[in-house]
């Protein structure tokens, strides 16, 4: 018996998730008095999990993973399972585990829980809490079958130190080819992206035109934030599509949310609400962000972003 | 080409979220049901391939009567027919079944799903569709062409996008962008009176087990009240003493 966690990698190093859904693992096989397995794949250096607990990693570096077939990724992971014997398969809720993880439960044909934001409430019978309604609620989800599969929402768990003497084992288990190609990518590099952010710099239509960016975007380089908008803001072409974060968009899990003239729609603060501090610069005093916040400046953006920009630098500067 | 639409039937975005039956039971009361966004953003882009490449365009919704004003909706938008298949949504796992059953038997080539539903953003339906179908799968697709059995697909992944060339038969779960938001279709009179008139088959379920149970619900905490600060040298004080965020 084991459980088993995904780290998802990026170049060869460990994605800031892959840690996260590591420290849930170790949680949950100590929980279920188990063993901790991680399979990952194309890593260099594995002492970045072990610090949270990974004792024996299966490394993958069969050329059958570089493809863009999620499926043949979910049977990788299947193979793991089925060799680790695992009562439980951990992944997290980037793009890419959202892709994989229900193929994996199927595969299994185990149940899958998605957006978990705990350990187990109990493991006999197995609940997990998720988040349910565009993070208006939480569902209390019971897994019936033997093997679990659950998807970790992004910065929800937190991390967890567990140092430990970790082994990785070449893992390549046959795999089929794809049957889905890859012809072309665009990835900004260099920028900070909603779902990796710790810092996440979102503005509205308040903003009057996509002309007024500018400050956003300075203010997001001083902090080493993400760029984000509200969804009228990408309709209207004044930022790309990718930014928009709501109920309809990106999901923003970050440690601090700036809502700069954005109202504050319960389709956008449905995408904001996991996030853990938000700031919200609004003229309007009414305005339903506030309600959600914790931090607030009534106050035209145009006056206050400028200075906020200036007054950083200077915090920046003395506080490295 | 034989093209699937799936069709959620959600709370209307604006709804209020409450429960009843000691937390355990939504509570349907007063709350207005529609089509899941991103569905709706499918059903767009499929009418793109009735009108401009000969496309048949079925829609199809597990679910007991109440979800019919919901497929009704759909069919006003411009579906062709419309399948309802006669049992209570309980999990992914089994209305993936129930739907893998209605693709096979209508031989479709291409089935759009969303990339999750807003009621329980469980985002499992179509993977574990495609998975029971051995069908091609990409998800968080904001992008969708086929020509001559070969779709080529955007994909949004972190930070950019990537495009991708898959053979037919195949599943998607596609979101906002697969159409732009002016494309969206408000139902006509004369689309709603159509309606009326367009099959609307109701086909009764196949044996599929739950996977997964919903036990209760639980609603966060309120949040604390705001602070209002006068000065951004208050607020960065803050989120550096208090806060700890930067
Ligand atoms: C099905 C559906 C799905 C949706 N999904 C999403 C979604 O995923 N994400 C999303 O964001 N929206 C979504 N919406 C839209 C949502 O309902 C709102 O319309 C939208 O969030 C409003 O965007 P906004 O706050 O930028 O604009 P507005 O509501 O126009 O607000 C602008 C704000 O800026 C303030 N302001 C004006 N000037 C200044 C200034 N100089 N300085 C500071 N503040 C100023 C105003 O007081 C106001 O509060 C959805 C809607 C529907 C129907
Ligand atoms: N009861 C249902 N009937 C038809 N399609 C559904 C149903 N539930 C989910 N789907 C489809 O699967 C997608 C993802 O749903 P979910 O896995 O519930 O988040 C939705 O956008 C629909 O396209």
């Amino acid at each position: 018996m084991s459980v088993l966690v995904f780290a998802e990698s990026s170049e060869g190093k460990f994605k800031k998730v892959a840690l996260e859904v590591t420290s849930y693992g170790k949680k949950l096989a100590d929980q279920l008095q188990t063993n901790l397995v991680v399979v990952t794949a194309f890593v260099d250096d594995i002492s970045p999990l072990s610090k949270y607990g990974a004792e024996k990693i299966l490394n993958g570096k069969s050329d059958g993973l570089k493809t863009s077939d999620a499926s043949i990724w979910a049977d990788f992971i299947v193979a793991a399972a089925k060799q680790e014997e695992a009562t439980a398969v951990i992944i997290d809720s980037s793009a890419n585990g959202a892709f994989v993880g229900p193929l994996v439960a199927a595969k299994l044909q185990a149940g899958f829980a998605s957006n978990v934001v705990a350990l187990p409430n109990s493991t006999s019978p197995f609940v997990v809490k998720r988040k349910a309604f565009s993070n208006k609620a939480f569902n209390n989800t019971e897994i019936k079958t033997n093997v679990k599969v659950l998807g970790i929402a992004k910065n929800s768990f937190g991390l967890f130190e567990n140092p430990t003497q970790g082994t990785s084992v070449d893992f390549s288990p046959s795999l089929n080819a794809g049957k889905i190609k890859r012809t072309a990518i665009e990835q900004a590099t260099g920028t900070v992206t909603i779902a990796d952010a710790d810092i996440i710099v979102s503005a509205g239509r308040g903003l009057k035109s996509g002309d007024n960016w500018g400050m956003i975007e300075e203010l997001a380089e001083v902090l080493g934030a993400a760029t984000a908008c509200s969804k009228p803001v990408s309709d209207l072409g004044w930022r790309p599509h990718s930014e928009h974060v709501g109920q309809t968009g990106k999901q923003a899990a970050s440690n601090l949310y700036f809502a700069i003239g954005i109202s504050g729609a319960i389709q956008h603060l449905a995408g904001v609400n996991s996030s853990k501090v938000k700031v919200v610069i609004n003229t309007d005093a009414e305005a339903p962000f506030f309600k959600s916040a914790e931090y607030g400046i009534i106050g035209d953006a145009f006056e206050i972003v400028p200075k906020l920009v200036d007054k950083l630098k200077v915090f920046k500067a003395e506080n490295g | 080409m034989k093209i699937l639409v799936c069709i959620n039937s959600v709370p209307d975005t604006t709804s209020k979220i409450n429960f009843t039956d000691d937390n355990t039971k939504f509570d349907t009361s007063g709350v207005q049901f529609v089509i899941n966004p991103h569905d709706e953003y499918s059903l767009t882009r499929a009418m793109w391939f009735k009108e401009k490449q000969g496309a048949s365009l079925t829609v199809v919704g597990v679910g007991n009567q109440s979800i019919e004003p919901t497929l009704r909706k759909a069919l006003a938008i411009g579906a062709d027919n419309a399948i309802r298949v006669n049992t209570e949504a309980t999990d992914g796992f089994s209305v993936a079944q129930q739907l893998a059953e209605v693709v096979k038997t209508g031989e479709y080539d291409v089935v759009i799903a969303g990339r999750e539903s807003i009621d329980y953003n469980g985002g499992m339906v179509p993977g574990i569709l495609a998975t029971l179908l051995d069908y091609s799968f990409v998800n968080a697709v904001n992008g969708l062409e086929i020509n001559d059995n070969k779709a080529t697909i955007t994909r949004e992944i972190d930070g950019g996008k990537e495009i991708l060339e898959a053979d037919l038969p195949l599943v998607v779960g596609s979101q906002k962008g697969i159409v732009q938001e002016n494309d969206l279709r408000i139902p006509n009179m004369r689309g709603i009176m159509m309606a009326r008139k367009k099959p609307l088959t109701v086909v009764e379920p196949i044996v599929a087990e739950a996977a997964t149970l919903s036990q209760s619900f639980e609603k966060p905490e309120a949040n604390a009240a705001c602070k209002i600060v006068e000065t951004v040298d208050e607020l960065i004080d803050l989120l550096h003493n208090e806060a700890k965020v930067i």
